[in-house]
């Protein structure tokens, strides 16, 4: 039976190399049906072995993988129409035309040609490879091959959509404009499971997320609660007038970069406005201010070397 | 499922046709030079001092050899080299990831190898027609068995491919393996002509059998009967469907 809950059900995965790597060692998490989760690692840590189980790509040790409640073990078939996958390398044939790449898919999911076609136009149009076509996928630039990719896991209309590293090498720009796409594709109800080593993106599109080091999950949770748990920010403020001396704040620590720069570590149980009002005291003028590294980053690193201690 | 499966072979399919037309230089082309080097050095120039053989000119007589070498050869590479290629550039995942039970991959890959032999054979035969008159003496009977013989060597191909781990690997089955038995299954000679030993060890070799039924299907004569040929030719292409499909559905040489 089909539990639609949930869009997917991992429980104690496990995955064992032939030659002997571990590379997931009894993994279980719960991504809900319309979400927009972050699975995080650093390399090797799992992800994409994992996103090969659950793609039936890689041939998993033990545990079970239910996809909207369709076990991959009994009912694969099922569990399948309803994954579109885009993998982290470019595996089309470099040959075949863009037309080609995304019709023939659609066609493996049992999709009519006709209607095949109307999707492609659709999707190509929308990920701006329309007017490409008709040219062979080895034409094509980096980043048009990256769209191209979700242009082929979109044809069947899959209710879970899995991005392994989507935007690898995709300037930013068009990273921006793959992320609006991505959020609408999200609001239309297809569930999203992104990896990713840009944080920013992560902490931009997703709601929970996951972190996965050494093929174990460390973490799992909301966003927002995640996020909650930074206890220190690092701000930089760009300074108008030349800074003589290290400014004494109450609270806070600073650090001086250069004459117009400041380093502020702000904690959790202040806010900025007492910052700003303590530099206003001191007759210092900041024309702008940036977070030293992103949110998500830190904590990402704080909790991957929280791992590596605890062993 | 049923008309998800259909559709899904006929995309593979398509997939191979639209793979071995757009190289059709290198597919299409070159069974045809080669075949009519064959008709005029082997037929024309070296045949005329032969004379007759099995009660035919012998440019007849090779005839019907030549057109099952091209089927057997294009049918093999066709599947071996696309499988192969598809494993290398990654691009058989978009088949693995998607509801397609392997027994239609299996049927869409060599159902592209038995369009290239077939396309082959025709263009051979077309070829032939310059050089000599053929009659067709059977015609259900050459066509059971230019199919049987293509789907018998594209899963040949199949297997090859699955195993490979690199281009030369499936050059090597070809190469050592399907050229001597090709050129000793009775294109160029009547088995009759062999001592008696000889005829046994021949026996071993199935391309005799199917060289066997074809020309008898064009000539009218054969060195061997035709039922235990066609027996000998559905028992094969049966074990290598069966070997394909253990293969491909335990993800040998595809799933880590």
């Amino acid at each position: 039976m089909s539990d639609n809950a949930n869009a997917l059900v991992i429980e104690n995965l496990q995955k064992t190399y032939k030659g002997g790597v571990h590379a997931v060692k009894g993994i279980s998490l719960t991504v809900n049906q319309g979400d927009f989760f972050a699975l995080l690692g650093p390399n090797g840590a799992g992800k994409s072995t994992t996103i090969g189980i659950i793609s039936s790509l890689v041939q998993k040790t033990t545990g079970s993988v239910k996809v909207f409640g369709f076990d991959i073990d009994q009912q694969l078939e099922e569990a399948k129409l309803c994954i579109g996958l885009v993998p982290q390398e470019f595996n089309f044939n470099q040959f075949e035309t863009v037309l080609q790449i995304v019709v023939n898919q659609a066609g493996y999911y049992g999709v009519p040609r006709h209607i095949a076609f109307q999707r492609a136009e659709k999707y190509l149009s929308q990920l701006d490879l329309w007017e490409k076509r008709d040219s062979q996928a080895r034409a094509l630039s980096g980043g048009m091959k990256r769209r191209l990719m979700i242009a082929r896991a979109l044809m069947h209309q899959p209710k879970l959509l899995i991005l392994d590293e989507p935007t690898a090498g995709v300037d930013i720009e068009l990273r921006r404009s793959m992320w609006e796409f991505l959020k609408e594709i999200n609001q239309q109800g297809v569930t999203i499971i992104l990896t990713t080593h840009y944080l920013e993106e992560a902490e931009m599109l997703c709601r929970n997320i996951g972190i996965i080091d050494k093929g174990l999950l460390i973490e799992c949770t909301s966003m927002k609660s995640l996020l909650s748990k930074l206890d220190v920010e690092t701000f930089i403020l760009d300074i108008r007038h030349d800074i003589q001396s290290v400014p004494a704040l109450t609270n806070m620590s600073c650090r001086v970069i250069d004459n117009h720069t400041l380093e502020v570590d702000v904690a959790k149980a202040n806010n900025l406005n007492d910052l700003f009002s303590q530099l206003s005291e001191l007759n210092i003028e900041v024309l702008s201010m940036r977070n030293k590294a992103n949110r998500l980053e830190e904590l990402f690193v704080e909790l991957v070397e929280k791992a590596k201690e605890a062993k | 499922m049923n008309s998800l499966y259909w559709i899904a072979f006929k995309s593979i399919l398509i997939k191979e046709i639209n793979r071995f037309t757009r190289i059709w230089v290198q597919t299409l082309v070159p069974p045809a030079i080669t075949m009519t080097l064959y008709f005029l050095i082997f037929g024309n120039l070296v045949g005329s001092r032969i004379g007759e053989m099995g009660g035919v000119s012998y440019m007849e007589f090779i005839a019907p050899g030549l057109i099952m070498m091209s089927v057997i050869t294009n049918s093999y590479s066709n599947v071996a080299s696309s499988f192969y290629s598809a494993k290398f550039q990654g691009n058989i995942e978009e088949i693995m990831v998607a509801p397609v039970p392997h027994y239609v991959m299996i049927a869409g890959y060599v159902g592209g190898g038995v369009a290239r032999g077939l396309c082959v054979g025709l263009i051979v035969t077309l070829v032939a027609m310059f050089f000599v008159n053929l009659s067709l003496h059977h015609v259900g009977l050459v066509i059971m068995t230019v199919f049987l013989t293509s789907v018998l060597f594209a899963l040949g191909g199949l297997i090859n491919a699955v195993f490979a781990k690199s281009f030369d690997d499936i050059s090597i089955i070809p190469t050592f393996i399907l050229t001597p038995l090709t050129y000793l299954g009775g294109v160029f000679y009547s088995l009759s002509l062999l001592p008696e030993f000889w005829q046994g060890v021949s026996g071993l070799n199935p391309v005799v059998y199917m060289i066997n039924v074809f020309r008898y299907g064009f000539l009218g004569f054969a060195d061997i009967s035709i039922p235990l040929s066609i027996a000998i030719m559905v028992g094969f292409c049966a074990t290598l469907w069966f070997v394909a499909y253990y293969l491909i559905s335990r993800g040998i040489g595809l799933r880590s």
